[in-house]
């Protein structure tokens, strides 16, 4: 059964579609990146299968309810970690997980053993009696990560999860996700505006003025934009330029020669080039090669420039 | 990194029903409780205004005032009334509080779980009471000084009146500030209504031979219903002649029918609760 089945999804506020017919899968235990520019209907496509917005037209499962008539059971099933931080900073960190325990009606003799297991998952369970307001914000959020776990979701939406962090924080937000991807039957959607992180997805999809421009593996949307680029130091340039032919071009980096399979010509370019090669390194097309191609934007770009102003106030409206 | 590879806790869908919602209650209540003994200053600050009220206006006014009381003292006459609008301050701030929550984005926790928004806005109602009251336990406590004989039924009767009293006030702060996005707006709003509603329900000065237009205005006032069953418990157990309480505790009459105590307390009931649907209706309009 997928986790997050989504059918001809419309989306309207007033003239302004926001989400023009949208179809997609999310399989169970896949870890899918949602990617879009500011405005493209990707917030406004999270909002709607969390329950938290309705959908003028189509369909969407999340955990196999229905978002529209079967909203608790949508609620019931899911984690939510916002970009905005939702802890209650006056509490402790424990305090603010038994809040969410006893909201979403969890057995209260699993409650304990639970809470002890997400907080050292994210490891805070040392911290579990301190104010949430003495926490950095990647404790803060690896405490939002915890708590959207506290019930045993199906499926964990995560709303850029690394958003205004440090390069190191981050990375420790990943590692608990991976973490967490062994430990858990769990599904993981998320967003993110690092195309680094999108790469540790399963799958990707960018979205487009309100509808899907693109959705495969990160590998498969790589090699649909372009081929990979060996670049290689020789000892002799010019002898290797010669060889090589018209494909090769030399560059302040050494030789760079564009294939379709980098991995499978540099064996053979070893024994056939004749030149005593120093260093090879392979490069592939980027995400943000993918980005830009998909939306004619790079992901930075789009960040910056808002491209649709009325649409925005729309969604900023609750 | 510390966590250590566990069993998943067996994946554990919590139950629907009406239990769920009364565990959520149960939880925003408990929540505003911790919270307000936390911040102790706050909770004792507010009490400082119905003692200045009570023990300087009151003593004060006093001494322009004897004769005019009769045999009784001015603050022992306030009472009753100081007690039942010290609740006023703590019940409508417990209602901002939501907005606090917006705006730290702690609601957006809150509305998102798989509860009746009913139930969020139910505790937020009985947080603000069960406050209030306890707040009113501590006036409630000064009653030997100001000369009114607290029995354990009086101080009964005066906390379930002012449970009721507060419960709907916070009603009446959450239908206000529902809609209200930011902290600084409400301030200003309540400021405008706090005070007009306090001096209207006359909780500071007897009902009897008010000018018509302020009588007119303190019976439009819902706090009004709340005040006058204080005080008629509090003058059931004090010892004055008739003369004097049918100066000081007149009966509240509509055209000249004597509203019964027991209406009162239902009239508060009923206005708490259609403030509280109309609140929970602003709720859902506005997420």
């Amino acid at each position: 059964m997928a986790a997050v089945e989504v059918r001809g999804l419309r989306k309207s506020y007033g003239d302004i579609e926001a989400v023009r017919g949208v179809d997609f899968d999310v399989q169970a235990g896949e870890t899918f990146g949602f990617l879009g520019p500011n405005g493209a209907g990707k917030s406004t496509t999270i909002k709607i299968l969390c329950t938290l917005a309705k959908a003028n037209g189509g369909s969407a499962k999340v955990a196999g309810y229905d978002v529209t008539t079967q909203r608790d059971d949508v609620r019931r099933h899911i984690g939510l970690v916002f970009q905005d931080t939702t802890l209650d900073s006056y509490l402790s960190a424990e305090m603010n997980l038994k809040f969410h325990a006893e909201l979403y009606g969890m057995p209260r003799e699993v409650v304990g053993p639970r809470l002890e297991q997400v907080m050292r998952m994210v490891g805070l369970w040392e911290r579990r009696a301190s104010k949430v307001q003495t926490f950095s914000g990647g404790m803060k959020r690896r405490l939002e990560i915890a708590r959207g776990l506290m019930h045993s979701p199906r499926v964990l939406f995560l709303d850029e999860p690394t958003v205004g962090l440090d390069p190191q924080t981050r990375a420790s937000i990943w590692e608990y996700i991976h973490e967490l991807r062994k430990q858990e039957e769990i599904t993981i959607f998320l967003t993110t505006h690092y195309m680094d992180e999108a790469e540790q997805c399963d799958r990707i999809a960018i979205m487009d003025e309100g509808a899907l421009v693109a959705l495969d593996t990160p590998a498969a949307l790589k090699a649909s934009v372009g081929t990979d680029r060996v670049t290689i130091q020789t000892e002799d340039n010019e002898a290797a330029l010669a060889k090589l032919g018209e494909e090769a071009v030399l560059t302040s980096e050494g030789i760079v020669i564009s294939v379709e399979h980098g991995e499978s010509y540099v064996p053979q370019l070893f024994g056939s080039l004749g030149v005593p090669i120093t260093s090879v390194s392979i490069s592939r097309p980027s995400l943000d090669d993918v980005f830009l191609s998909f939306t004619g934007r790079t992901i930075r770009d789009s960040e910056q420039t808002p491209t649709m102003p009325a649409f925005m106030a729309a969604m900023g409206r609750r | 990194m510390t966590s250590t590879t566990r069993e998943v806790a067996a994946v554990v869908v919590p139950q629907k029903g009406l239990g769920g919602d009364l565990r959520a209650i149960k939880i925003v209540v408990q929540r505003d409780l911790i919270r307000t003994f936390q911040d102790r200053l706050r909770f004792v600050s507010v009490l400082v205004q119905p003692l200045l009220f009570l023990f300087v206006l009151g003593a004060g006014l006093g001494t322009l005032t004897k004769g005019a009381t009769g045999s009784l003292d001015l603050q022992t006459f306030m009472f009753p009334g100081i007690l039942a609008t010290s609740t006023l301050f703590t019940a409508i701030f417990s209602a901002v509080s939501i907005v606090w929550d917006r705006e730290f984005g702690f609601l957006r926790e809150m509305l998102v779980a798989p509860v009746r928004r009913s139930s969020i806005i139910l505790g937020k109602a009985l947080a603000g009471a069960t406050l209030a009251t306890i707040q009113g336990v501590v006036v409630l406590a000064l009653a030997p000084l100001v000369d009114v004989p607290l029995t354990v039924g009086l101080a009964a009767t005066l906390m379930a009146e002012v449970f009721l009293l507060s419960f709907m006030l916070t009603a009446f702060g959450l239908a206000i500030v529902a809609r209200i996005k930011q902290v600084q707006t409400v301030m200003g709003l309540l400021q405008v209504l706090l005070l007009p509603l306090s001096f209207l329900s006359g909780a500071l000065f007897p009902l009897s031979n008010l000018p018509s237009w302020l009588s007119i205005a303190v019976k439009l006032n819902p706090l009004t219903y709340g005040v006058q069953p204080v005080r008629t418990a509090v003058f059931d157990h004090l010892d004055v002649t008739p003369e004097v309480r049918a100066r000081l505790n007149p009966p509240l009459t509509w055209d000249g029918w004597i509203v019964p105590t027991w209406l009162q307390l239902v009239l508060v009931a009923v206005i708490g609760i259609v403030l509280l649907g109309i609140a929970v209706r602003q709720f859902q309009k506005v997420e």
